[in-house]
């Protein structure tokens, strides 16, 4: 259907000639364009009206006095599921800490969170197809669930700053939702999404467009191939600095895929620009000591480069 | 009436206090609209996603910025209580 629509624009519509370079990417873009958008309302809807089931103040209470390893695991894929934004970060720490949830089984929450995210998810789905998109969303979960063990093995509840543990949480009573509030929430919600990312989207599958219809095959290939076994790292180091931008990333780095960059290195790469970012780390200051964060970010690190390696080994 | 508008100053939170506000006006409710920025002050109400909405010293909304008719709704709700 899409596709038929992208056809009759280009090739009906502007009457560019089949096969060529700038139809090619136009067509693409198009495509790509209509097919991400739909997939983000229908999605982040959804999400959104499991997530109302969720909020915080909930997710909190299931995971006080949880024990390693279960608790690691139910605090990953309750990150998936419960709204967290970084400005909400320090307060849902704080909350976490003060209700018993332990350091580690917090982290865990932590990394999945802003990793496993709708807008990731959709638009792995939309551009690599179900396959790529369950494998970072396991190998995400698995990253969370691993460094949240390890940060918890390594009892750094002394790195965390002394006046969150003074802070009191009074018990709260969330009032209840109708069906009515939690769909305008969900649609309140993908409203505000769409206002973010249409913008990014839409220059970054141009990008990935040009790259489509222009580049030569496989010139990435040397490069960020899977023999250059600096690529993964590389990959992680670029992504840091780059926040908030998965919809502004993914189409990107599809072009690039198709060009020859290897699978793990495109995965890394994602993991790097979501679960590490230097604002969430600035705003993890105020609850968190220095070493704790560096503790983080290495453990992190690791892990990404980790599972880059083994993906570029494996598939 | 006393509300509050629980949050440390994110844009969600700005934008509740506006709609607050201007429900407010709108209905000629007596209403104070107080903001509340302090992390400790917000956790005496218990929430941890902001902003929240606070009436009459409990706690109506959190997480999210609620649609302009439920914020009228929970506004009219508390005005009829006190009458």
């Amino acid at each position: 259907m899409l596709q038929w629509f992208a056809d009759r624009v280009v090739y009906s519509l502007l009457g560019l000639e089949k096969g060529t370079r700038l139809a090619g990417a136009l067509n693409f873009f198009i495509y790509d364009t209509i097919k991400i958008l739909l997939l983000l309302v229908v999605i982040i809807y959804a999400v959104s009206i499991i997530r109302s089931f969720f909020p915080p103040e909930k997710t909190k209470k299931l995971l006080s006095h949880k024990r390693e390893f279960f608790g690691n695991i139910a605090a990953a894929l309750l990150g998936v599921v419960t709204p967290f934004c970084s400005c909400s970060a320090v307060p849902v720490f704080i909350g976490f800490v003060e209700s018993g949830v332990p350091l580690g089984v917090t982290f865990s929450f932590l990394i999945s969170s802003p990793m496993v995210n709708e807008v990731a998810i959709v638009l792995l789905l939309g551009i690599f197809g179900w396959k790529i998109a369950g494998i970072y969303v396991a190998s995400g979960l698995a990253v969370a669930i691993a460094g949240g063990i390890i940060i918890g093995r390594l009892k750094l509840e002394n790195q965390v700053e002394d006046y969150v543990y003074q802070i009191k949480l009074s018990d709260v009573e969330l009032p209840d939702l109708t069906w009515k509030d939690r769909s305008d929430y969900a649609f309140g919600y993908v409203k505000d999404i769409l206002k973010k990312v249409w913008p990014y989207i839409v220059v970054a599958i141009a990008i990935g467009g040009a790259i489509h219809g222009y580049a030569p095959e496989n010139f990435l290939m040397k490069y960020a191939g899977r023999d250059n076994i600096l690529a993964v790292p590389v990959a992680v180091l670029i992504g840091v600095p780059l926040y908030s931008n998965a919809a502004g990333i993914i189409p990107i780095v599809h072009a690039l895929m198709e060009k020859g960059m290897a699978v793990g290195t495109v995965l890394a790469f994602m993991m790097a620009v979501t679960a590490l970012s230097l604002p969430e780390l600035i705003i993890l200051r105020q609850v968190l000591r220095p070493k704790l964060i560096g503790i983080f970010v290495a453990i992190m690190a690791v892990a990404i480069v980790f599972t880059g390696y083994l993906f570029n080994a494996i598939l | 009436m006393k509300i509050k508008v629980l949050g440390p100053g994110c844009a969600n939170c700005v934008n509740l206090e506006a709609l607050v506000k201007e429900v407010v006006a709108e209905l000629g409710a007596e209403a104070t609209v107080q903001k509340v920025t302090d992390f400790k002050d917000i956790a005496k109400y218990g929430i941890i996603s902001t902003p929240g909405l606070v009436i009459n010293e409990v706690v109506k909304w959190s997480g999210s910025v609620p649609s302009k008719a439920k914020v009228n709704e929970l506004i009219t709700t508390e005005l009829a209580k006190g009458e």
